[in-house]
């Protein structure tokens, strides 16, 4: 473990924080249009779509930013983009 | 709350790929850098160190209490990140470890204030990886123009269109001789993987271009990132090649591109960002002969 | 002390450090050639192809790479040096800041020379003092023989694990770096167990760090007051390696500050580098006229040795500061700072501004100012311009 007398910063996700209230909409999966393709897994610039057993998908809510990248992307048109406030 | 959109039998199963960089990060909503980064960082592996000099990156790479980055990171003066890589590439040899040192900088530090030490790094053939991600602008300033920012493109300080064109830093660099040149487009996630993969395994100095559009500074919504770098490449403006021992060929999709009934008009490219939208005919005109210009060059390199 | 095989030879300045940085057995160095540290580059390119030191030599661009490139090498574990000089020295002020702030052990040679414009290739303190607040510790060498201790003793300095702090070494462009002087060398043994091989690395896999990256206010602000601390802190460390590299070498050695003849001295001089030896003489032809006159010789220029100057000027009526540099509405720098050690002691300090672009000071301009002041003749401040 290195020390040392300037701090240095150590890997965490999250290092900005959750995304909370700055997300405006989000990305909601019908998961019954889903082929498994994973475009959404390999596109999304945040990295925060997970790849999950059986090739299924699940969006990471805590640091989704709802750029929408992943709704444009899909070739099923499987993901909605909706609006956070009603 | 969102979790009321997941199903059950989705929330309960294992993920099975790892983040190589890390979500939850301070870059904007639909920039392509975390994603870049993931990308390359699942090439090089754990033994990388990141040499990132000013730039949004800088910003992204968290302060002292935490970082995206799963592996070391060395921050740098804007000019110097091919200098520090260099010193540092030296001692990991010297100290015989099999570690990759990357230089991760922005266009602005490679094509303007860092060009000396970039042009110093290739010229010595330090053995180091020296990607550039290129977002055409000095954006973490906020959006004012660099060297390798296009013609005709809005930047707070060119606000009627940049007069000049693009320094064609890729080819500048295949003319430094060095091993290895290429171009990539986050579009093309698996080119630019493949490129990662050929260039990890070769010595000395070894460079890679990577188109990295930006929201906010392209003037584009953020879900059209990917669109943004797809369109780069089918019209044309940002030709995929390789230049390995001083073979130029193109790759992916742009080997078809040398016709030019293939590629399509640049307008499909420009309409789509905010930044060009000010272009008259005549500039688009400009442009589009520009680019044509570049492939005829390009048809003579891989003649050669 | 123990008894100490003495080696004498003869050298140039710039050579005596080339061969103090061979003995130290640096890893990685990058330097840019600039008058009047070239020779210091060429000798050590010449110890690395003949494989006398087993040592990189990145040939940079620019200074501002060399310093990065080192910087580099260092954070990865590497014991580093480089050298420079007036403009390559202001060229490389951004990477200083940056290493100095981050506190990575490296060693700067500095070959002090005017400062542009006018254009000047002459000897002056302008570069070496312009870079006094940058976290770095500095210290400056009398003599050839000084050249070569302080580099040494630089490397063991800064690589202290209560001290974590680069060093700058200044000494004389051309009267120090072109000058061949009597020299005693340590033996390569006796260096190798002086300078252990270091410990200090950044770059571990097994625990990935951020090296580096933004600080809020509250952090930065803390990280600074560490670093006034370690300064602060080092002093002593300083004097203990001094009185360590006596004890190995045979010879007396100063530590922060060194005060000739100062027990009974009325007036003294106050001087640091290279013209120490010129005022040092001018000491001894007034003290054989039965003049009560000393010699404050200070070494170490950062962190400036405050208390033990107020120590060894007790009992002084005044003090004769020499500068080669100025800082415009105050006066010279070491001036300035004298006059803040010594404020309310009741002293009077007279600053004198000379050799400025390498214009000739010799003894006798010591002395002639020294007899002024001993005539009654009192000034704030006086150039030494004819």
């Amino acid at each position: 473990m290195i020390s040392y007398p300037i701090p240095l910063g150590r890997p965490k996700v999250g290092a900005a924080g959750l995304t909370g209230h700055w997300r405006v909409i989000k990305p909601v999966i019908h998961y019954d249009k889903c082929t498994k393709c994973r475009l959404c897994v390999i596109y999304c610039p945040e990295n925060t779509i997970d790849l999950l057993e059986g090739f299924d998908v699940r969006i990471d809510y805590d640091y989704c930013k709802g750029c929408g990248v992943c709704a444009q992307i899909c070739p099923q048109k499987a993901i909605e983009m909706v609006p956070e406030v009603k | 709350m969102s979790e009321e959109l997941i199903p059950d039998y989705i929330k309960q199963k294992k993920v099975i790929r790892q983040q190589n960089f890390f979500r939850g990060n301070a870059a904007c909503p639909g920039c392509p850098i975390p994603k870049e980064l993931d990308l390359l960082l699942e090439v090089m592996g754990k033994k990388t160190v990141l040499v990132v000099p000013a730039s949004c990156s800088t910003v992204i790479m968290g302060d002292i209490h935490g970082s995206p980055s799963p592996v070391p990171v060395v921050h740098s003066a804007f000019a110097s990140a091919a200098a520090i890589a260099s010193g540092l590439s030296r001692q990991l040899r010297i100290r015989g470890e099999d570690a990759k040192v990357v230089v991760w900088a922005g266009d602005g530090a490679t094509g303007d204030i860092g060009f000396a030490a970039v042009s110093g790094a290739a010229e010595r053939n330090e053995d180091i990886l020296y990607v550039c991600y290129d977002n055409e602008a000095f954006m973490n300033t906020g959006i004012q123009r660099s060297s390798l920012t296009p013609f005709g493109a809005w930047t707070t300080t060119t606000p009627a269109g940049k007069r000049e064109f693009k320094k064609p830093v890729p080819f500048i660099m295949m003319e430094h001789k060095i091993p290895y040149v290429a171009t990539a487009s986050i579009a093309y996630p698996f080119d630019y993987q493949a490129k990662l993969r050929k260039a990890k395994n070769m010595q000395g100095f070894r460079y890679i271009h990577l188109l990295s559009p930006c929201p906010p500074g392209w003037r584009f919504d953020s879900s059209l990132t990917i669109e943004v770098a797809k369109l780069a490449v089918e019209t044309g403006v940002w030709p995929l090649f390789e230049v390995v021992n001083g073979e130029f060929s193109l790759t992916g999709v742009s080997k078809t591109f040398l016709d030019k009934s293939k590629r399509k008009p640049v307008e499909e490219y420009l309409k789509l960002q905010g930044r060009f939208a000010k272009m008259s005919e005549e500039e688009i005109k400009v442009f589009q002969e520009a680019v044509d210009l570049m492939w005829e060059y390009i048809k003579e390199l891989v003649k050669r | 002390m123990m008894t100490v095989t003495k080696h004498v030879t003869a050298m140039v300045g710039n050579h005596a450090v080339a061969y103090a940085v061979k003995q130290a057995k640096p890893q990685v160095l990058a330097v840019f050639p600039i008058t009047p540290q070239t020779t210091m580059l060429e000798k050590l390119a010449e110890y690395i192809e003949k494989g006398e030191l087993k040592a990189e030599l990145i040939k940079v661009e620019g200074e501002h790479s060399a310093l990065s490139a080192v910087y580099g090498a260092a954070v990865a574990g590497a014991r580093v040096f480089t050298a420079t000089s007036s403009q390559g020295l202001l060229y490389m002020t951004e990477m200083i800041y940056w290493a100095g702030g981050e506190r990575v052990p490296i060693v700067n040679a500095v070959a002090t020379r005017a400062l542009a414009e006018p254009w000047s290739i002459w000897d002056d303190h302008q570069d070496f003092f312009s870079k006094r607040d940058a976290s770095w510790i500095m210290m400056m060498a009398e003599n050839v023989q000084e050249a070569y201790d302080m580099t040494l003793q630089a490397f063991r300095i800064s690589e202290d694990k209560r001290v974590l702090l680069p060093v700058m070494m200044g000494f004389d462009g051309f009267i120090l770096t072109h000058t061949m002087e009597r020299l005693e060398i340590l033996e390569d043994e006796t260096v190798n167990k002086f300078l252990p091989p270091r410990e200090f690395n950044l770059i571990d896999f097994n625990d990935p760090v951020n090296v580096g990256p933004i600080a809020a206010p509250d952090d930065y602000m803390r990280i600074k007051f560490e670093t006034m601390k370690a300064m602060e802190g080092s002093k002593e460390v300083i004097e203990e390696i001094s009185k360590e590299y006596e004890e190995i070498s045979g010879r007396k050695q100063f530590g922060l500050v060194e005060c000739y003849m100062c027990d009974d001295a009325e007036y003294v001089f106050t001087t640091v580098g290279a013209w120490t030896g010129d005022a040092r003489e001018a000491v001894r032809r007034m003290r054989s006229q039965g003049k009560k006159v000393g010699l404050l010789k200070i070494r170490v220029v950062r962190p400036f040795p405050r208390e033990r100057i107020k120590n060894v000027l007790k009992g002084v009526h005044g003090v004769v500061v020499f500068d080669r540099e100025y800082s415009y509405g105050i006066g010279g720098i070491l001036a300035t700072e004298v006059k803040a050690t010594l404020y309310n002691s009741g002293i009077d300090v007279y600053s004198v501004i000379a050799g400025i672009g390498g214009k000739d000071v010799r003894p006798l301009h010591f002395q002639k100012v020294m007899e002024d002041v001993l005539n009654g003749y009192k000034f704030d401040e006086r150039w030494l311009n004819e």
